[in-house]
């Protein structure tokens, strides 16, 4: 099985601070995982922890001043680096990318359906009435129902789950090995977001897609994720396949965010917290970023930890518990 | 024994753009009745635009609904005097769903704990500083962050500031509008214990908006599900998620991502 | 764990406080310097300029610049250096003063209608729409010839024309205020109306008025010097830079001096208030933008 996306040692760094007082924010460090192709791989994690900075690296739509060392091949062509133009070649065609808020990632003056067909023309040579009707095909195979008469309506005229459609049709118009979904279900509601995810694994398994989705949810996570990656504070901690995650995290981390979730542990009176704070990734941390927060910390921790692989999972820790969850 | 709060046909319609003699019209309340009793929390669920923010939002009189009635302690919101409305305002108090929103960026996170005890001249300058110092204490907050800005806050610790702010009158009812649902996971859980320990400790009441089923059920003691304006279903809060009645509350709870994960056979 | 996260939540602070600071660019610093430049120069005219504007040399007439008139005399002899300082005085005067008025009187009208709403808002906003339907020139030209011409006319003129775009923008700015929720909070924590304007709305909406009126103050110069070019501002004898750029017109070819240098204070208090505008636009977010 051919990997669609392959990272290896990803680190992202955004310069800061004052003149004088130079600084980087370190929000990704050094972070390996692969995707396969038709595979949905999770990304979870809580706000500021890196994964949208992650994504955005792939896609190479950080700002040039961005420092990004480590690779990041998307169907066994080196991404990083790229220039401009060999970027826009890739984006929407073998990488596509679905953001959260549909209206926004729609032009609000543009007949949907253009939309889709705009981005067919980008990549393809075909003939306006032919990427209409790819466009058509396309709206009926995300569920959009009468899609000639939907065609032409600007976005506004339709509702929240229907736009998040149409960005997906137009992600999947150019067949791409790779779809990178950033929290594409947050700003919808549940009985939607189902819709939403059920589309996404449906598609992937008709496309033979490689889905990298970006969530902080665990719910959603469990809904449709093969395998899972957990960040925390720019890190990768634990990748697990998603049975396996829930079953039995081994990250202290993912322990404690399972266990925060209202309704973990059936009838408890306290929901489990984690003291502390996300460190200031502006500052130099040596090891382990969860360390200062973290309940098994040992002197091991200065130094980052190495990924070892126990059963499937693979987890970045010096101190693991053994056994099942405490 | 008489509820702390009873509505009755609650309905409330607005305009919702179009021409004068084509307007259309959103009925974001149709006939919603219930009762909470003192130091009971209700947990209102609800999807977008199934009205539970405008039931909010009439339950702390600051939209007045078309027709029906809210009776807070026995008194009609609706005929109170004056002086009657600034009696009400001092005993329920809201908290807001955006940490980021909802405290004034220009005003120190302890000057807006304080706003209330100023506005109904609560104590002398000295005892409300002492008031807003215990108020910190009482939510987790360490009481020297009472100088501090909100930009210089985290999310979680504004969301504090929030409630801190809405205890200052010792309130009888809170109503809170999607309170947690812009924290991580990690930061609603401190938030939510929080809120079991103000309903322990202190008795008061709540209105706990929300779209998280989970979170409901984790807070309440009666819930209320909330669908196009309506209240489709109400009643103990074990009762309703165990045994839901209505096909809107099935169909909810069946959306609800799972707590682990569905899939037997993982794609290859 | 509460008091454990308080630690943190402290260290984290004390490192991060101080180093948040506001660094304006470049080019607001330049704005303010060029600016507070201006003013100095208009202030200190009599002692910068070494001679009456208004005294008449004929044996200077046209006469090129040198050490003693650097920058030359214009068609009756006079100074142009001092005619341009007095000239930047008035200009100023009037430019700033105008703007002020109609800062003072658009903020609460757009405070009132954009917080209240209703019939009081559809009243200031359509009365104020009426005035803003009008020509800007032409206003400024009919009330001119009802009053009578003058500096203190022409301010009056400029603030009735700029009225009603700053109360339009404070009433968009309350809009966006009023539907925080910390205005909402502050209503159902008992606040009066007048309280919620003065602490809260008014000072977290201001913002862009400030901006705007930082910006017009440049166009207010600009359409002062119109006036005062067409003889419907500032009177002569008085020195103003409208004024001179119409004595300039004709004697261009041969005494460029007369016309270029009050142009070029024009351009440069324009560009000094325009530049002021986009730094304030920045230092006035509370939030902080980067952060």
């Amino acid at each position: 099985m051919t990997a669609s996306l392959a990272l290896d040692g990803l680190s992202v760094g955004f310069p800061t601070g004052a003149l004088g007082d130079p600084r980087i924010v370190s929000a990704v460090d050094g972070v390996s995982f692969t995707v396969a192709s038709g595979e949905i791989f999770g990304l979870v994690g809580e706000s500021g922890c890196g994964k949208s900075t992650l994504a955005n690296a792939i896609m190479g739509l950080l700002p040039t001043s961005t420092i990004i060392t480590g690779s990041a091949r998307v169907h066994d062509a080196e991404v990083i680096g790229l220039s401009d133009a060999a970027l826009r070649q890739m984006r929407g065609n073998t990488a596509a990318m679905v953001f959260q808020d549909a209206s926004t990632s729609l032009d609000p003056t543009w007949p949907v359906g253009d939309q889709i067909a705009e981005t067919i023309r980008a990549h393809q040579s075909v003939t306006r009435s032919e990427a209409k009707e790819k466009a058509l095909a396309l709206m009926t195979e995300v569920g959009l129902t009468d899609p000639s008469e939907r065609y032409g309506d600007a976005p506004h005229r339709l509702s929240g789950g229907m736009r998040q459609r149409i960005v997906i049709a137009a992600a999947l118009a150019n067949n791409p090995k790779l779809l990178i979904a950033d929290e594409p279900t947050t700003a919808l509601d549940v009985t939607l977001q189902a819709q939403i995810l059920q589309l996404i694994d449906r598609l992937r398994v008709a496309h033979n897609t490689a889905v990298l989705l970006i969530t902080h949810d665990l719910g959603v996570i469990a809904q449709v994720c093969d395998r899972v990656g957990v960040m925390y504070a720019g890190q990768l901690v634990e990748v697990a396949p998603v049975a396996e995650l829930f079953a039995n995290p081994r990250h202290p981390y993912t322990r404690a965010l399972l266990a925060a979730r209202p309704g973990a542990q059936s009838g408890a009176e306290r929901l489990a917290v984690i003291p502390g704070q996300v460190p200031d990734l502006s500052e130099e941390i040596a090891g382990c970023r969860f360390a200062s927060r973290c309940p098994r910390r040992i002197d091991a921790c200065a130094v980052t930890p190495a990924r070892v692989s126990l059963g499937d999972s693979e987890v970045a820790c010096w101190n693991l518990p053994t056994g099942g969850t405490e | 024994m008489t509820a702390l709060l009873e509505v009755d046909g609650l309905t409330k319609t607005f305009a919702a753009g179009g021409p004068p003699w084509r307007r259309r019209f959103v009925h974001a309340l149709t006939e919603v009745s219930f009762a909470l009793e003192a130091g009971r929390t209700l947990g209102v669920v609800g999807e977008s635009g199934s009205g539970k923010s405008t039931l909010g939002r009439c339950l702390l009189a600051l939209s007045t609904p078309d027709a029906g009635s809210i009776r807070f302690d026995g008194a009609d919101l609706g005929s109170l005097s004056r002086s009657g409305l600034a009696d009400f305002r001092r005993r329920v108090q809201p908290v807001f769903q955006d940490p980021y929103a909802s405290l004034d960026p220009r005003w120190s996170v302890g000057r807006s704990v304080r706003e209330a005890l100023d506005v109904f001249r609560i104590g002398s300058t000295l005892d409300r500083e002492q008031r807003v110092r215990e108020l910190f204490d009482r939510v987790g907050l360490n009481p020297e962050l009472a100088e501090r800005m909100p930009r210089q806050l985290s999310g979680g610790q504004r969301q504090r500031v929030g409630i801190a702010a809405a205890l200052a009158t010792e309130p009888q009812l809170i109503v809170a509008d999607e309170p947690v649902s812009a924290l991580d996971v990690s930061v609603q859980a401190q938030i939510l214990n929080l809120f079991r320990d103000l309903q322990r400790d202190l008795g008061v009441a709540a209105v706990f908006i929300t779209h998280d089923l989970s979170v409901v059920e984790h807070i309440s003691h009666d819930i209320a599900v909330m669908h196009l304006g309506r209240l489709v279903e109400f009643g103990r809060a074990s009762e309703v998620l165990a045994r839901p009645q209505h096909p809107y509350t099935r169909s909810l709870l069946a959306a609800v991502p799972p707590a682990i994960p569905t899939r037997t056979h993982p794609h290859n | 764990m509460i008091s454990q996260s308080i630690t943190a939540t402290a260290i984290v602070l004390a490192k991060s406080a101080p180093r948040r600071r506001h660094r304006l660019p470049v080019t607001t610093t330049v704005g303010v310097a060029l600016l507070a430049l201006l003013i100095l120069a208009a202030i200190a005219a009599p002692l910068l300029s070494g001679h009456n504007p208004e005294t008449v040399e004929t044996a200077r007439v046209m006469g090129a610049p040198n050490a003693l008139h650097p920058f030359g005399s214009d068609v009756l002899g006079r100074d142009v250096l001092s005619r341009v300082l007095f000239g930047l005085r008035v200009s100023l005067l009037v430019a700033l003063s105008s703007v002020a008025v109609a800062t003072l009187i658009a903020v609460p009208l757009g405070l009132i209608a954009g917080y209240f709403g209703g019939w009081l808002d559809s009243l200031i906003s359509r009365s104020l729409d009426m005035l803003l339907v009008l020509p800007a020139l032409l206003l400024a030209i009919t009330l001119i010839a009802i009053v009578g011409p003058g500096s203190t006319v022409a301010a009056l003129a400029i603030a009735i024309i700029y009225l009603p775009i700053l109360a339009r923008v404070m009433r968009t700015s309350t809009l966006v205020v009023s539907r925080q929720e910390y205005v909402l909070g502050s209503r159902s924590r008992g606040a009066s109306a007048w309280r919620i304007l003065s602490s809260h709305v008014a000072p977290n909406a201001i913002g862009p008025v400030i901006v705007q009126a930082s910006v017009l103050s440049g166009f207010a110069l600009q359409l002062e010097a119109a006036l005062s070019f067409l003889g419907l501002g500032t009177q002569p004898p008085t020195p103003s830079l409208g004024g001179m750029l119409a004595d300039g017109r004709d004697v261009l070819t041969q005494a460029p001096w007369v016309e270029i240098y009050p142009g070029l204070a024009i351009a440069l208090a324009v560009v000094a208030f325009s530049l002021l505008g986009d730094g304030l636009r920045r230092a006035l977010d509370p939030t902080g933008v980067a952060s």
